[in-house]
């Protein structure tokens, strides 16, 4: 290709990419009068009154804190069960285990709506609607696949040498398990971490069930149900959205290669 | 049990469990509950056995039926356009130049942005009156400004946009990794028997992308069959039912209305639907997976 023309379709890529979310963020950075101009006004005041309205009168922080809790909750604990889960997978031999990666693989594929109401029905028989735990609960129960296949891949690529003589010299699989495998692997940990935390912060449906209690609600239920139905306060919304969309490309700025990889792993290979 | 399978169960077991409770049991007491007459709002009726009374109820329903054509018009829409999107990317990211990690990352970022998010930011750019749609269609002629979210006809496109939007990058991943396989003496060989880009394109690059393609192409399937956030945010199924998929008609019915029977049918049903994709899938992919899945 050209390398002109090749620079030319590059960059419309990236300016797609990039430029409705940019026009968003921007958007929280203009006066009032500046959001609904027309035409628009490209260059932003640098007006902060969306932000400090957006947490003194819609509470942004308890959002974000309420979703740092259930999604850094989740990501510990999926990624916990989940290498146990991986490691057996890896290591022994057994059509029951090969058919669970099947069924794995199966249920990550479920509509929410298939389970969406049972799921509400054993959370209030366990009284945990409008908790923490409720909530956590069920997100690393639907993350766990995810991070099964995730974390399965990476553990296949050890060598299994090392821990084979560990297990010889009297190593139990647990401490071969602790000692030998998650320090190697953790490069592959890191990413399966990355890949729940981005599915747990992004999770709306269980959320909106689940969550109906403001003070408990995430950053994606409290945008979505933005209150203001024939005015949108979008200079709020928007700076909302920047502060919940923010950790996101930070981590895919700097983490694009693991991604990309732990993305494969999941989607190519399961 | 042999031992080794023992001592796997423990390790298996607390993962076992939870998707169990949460993924296995709640898909039977779905298809259970789909069977019974139970409204929220009326509990004195009590829950009552119908057999497939949901089911005929749903067969001739004409919002359900309605949706389902919805639905699979997004599906097909959305899948195939990002599939197509998604190979004119990867076909440019797999290219060498400076700052390729940094383009990569940038298409990245619409499939990190929270669904939630990207769809608050599209009804912002489709605003009536001051979105940057209409501006760049129209210019300062106001009069003309269309309101796509709230058209029948505009908000479906609209949706498979957003949707296209998002998640094209995915599928250009999958098909990145594709291409990343076709080894560089083919197209040193077409070189030498002095093809062009366009034959080099259709004789070597399609043919050996194919499978990644499929790959794409099923998976985006899969995944755009569960569209609740997008429409949950721009549209609420409407104007007038014209974006009501099927899984924001099933939460309508067992959320909002508290018909958990009848809604319930809903649920079995798309869970079905998407039942015959996973099987596609695993039948695509099934074998080396299980291949690559299995122990030493």
């Amino acid at each position: 290709m050209r390398p002109l023309l090749r620079f030319l379709a590059i960059a419309a890529v990236v300016v797609y990419s990039l430029l409705p979310f940019l026009w968003f963020v921007l958007a929280s950075w203009k006066s009032p009068a500046q959001l609904t101009a027309i035409p628009p006004e490209i260059v932003p005041a640098f007006h902060w009154g969306f932000y400090r309205s957006a947490v003194t009168t819609y509470g942004l922080l308890a959002y974000i804190r309420n979703s740092a809790i259930v999604a850094g909750a989740t990501t510990a604990v999926s990624i916990a069960i989940g290498a146990l889960a991986a490691y057996a997978l890896t290591r022994f031999r057994s059509t029951w285990l090969r058919f669970y990666l099947v069924v794995l693989l199966c249920v990550s594929m479920f509509p929410q709506i298939a389970v969406a109401g049972p799921v509400w029905r054993i959370l209030d028989a366990l009284g945990w609607l409008n908790s923490y735990p409720g909530i956590v609960i069920a997100y690393i129960s639907f993350s766990l696949p995810l991070a099964i296949w995730i974390l399965a891949t990476f553990f296949k690529e050890l060598p299994y040498e090392i821990e084979e003589a560990a297990l010889i010299d009297g190593c139990t699989r647990p401490q071969a398990l602790k000692r030998i495998v998650l320090p190697l692997a953790a490069p592959g940990i890191f990413t399966a971490a990355i890949l729940v935390f981005i599915y747990a912060w992004n999770e709306f449906f269980f959320a909106l069930i689940i969550l109906t209690s403001p003070a408990l609600q995430t950053l994606p239920v409290g945008i979505a149900l933005f209150p203001g139905e024939y005015t949108m306060p979008w200079g709020e919304l928007a700076a909302a959205s920047t502060i919940a969309t923010l950790p996101l490309i930070a981590l895919t700025l700097f983490f694009q290669r693991r991604i990309v990889r732990g993305l494969s792993a999941g989607a190519v290979k399961g | 049990m042999k031992r080794s399978e023992r001592a796997a169960l423990w390790f298996v077991l607390p993962s076992v469990f939870l998707v169990g409770l949460f993924s296995i049991y709640p898909i039977l007491e779905s298809a259970r509950l789909s069977f019974y007459r139970m409204i929220l709002m009326l509990p004195w009726l009590g829950d009552k056995y119908v057999g497939l009374e949901n089911y005929r109820d749903l067969a001739t329903d004409p919002v359900a039926l309605d949706s389902l054509a919805v639905t699979l018009v997004f599906v097909g829409a959305s899948a195939a356009l990002e599939v197509l999107v998604g190979l004119g990317m990867a076909l440019l990211l797999n290219e060498s130049f400076r700052c390729r990690g940094l383009a990569r990352a940038a298409v990245l970022v619409p499939w990190a942005i929270p669904t939630v998010v990207s769809s608050q930011m599209w009804r912002y750019i489709f605003n009536d009156r001051y979105g940057l749609f209409n501006f760049l269609l129209f210019g300062r002629a106001t009069e003309r400004y269309l309101a796509p979210l709230a058209d029948a006809r505009l908000a479906p496109a609209a949706i498979i946009f957003a949707d296209v939007w998002k998640t094209s990058s995915f599928a250009a991943l999958i098909i990145l990794a594709g291409l990343q396989t076709i080894p560089d003496e083919l197209y040193e060989a077409a070189d030498v028997d002095g093809a062009t880009a366009w034959q080099k394109f259709r004789r070597v690059t399609l043919p050996l992308v194919k499978p990644a393609l499929l790959l794409a192409l099923l998976f985006r399937t899969i995944d755009s069959f569960k569209v609740f956030d997008l429409v949950f945010v721009m549209t609420q199924g409407g104007p007038a039912d014209a974006t009501n998929v099927l899984q924001f008609y099933g939460y309508k019915k067992i959320f909002a209305e508290g018909m958990i029977g009848y809604g319930s049918a809903i649920a079995v049903g798309v869970f079905c639907f998407s039942l015959v994709l996973s099987f596609l899938y695993i039948r695509l992919i099934g074998a080396s997976v299980l291949e690559k899945g299995a122990a030493r």
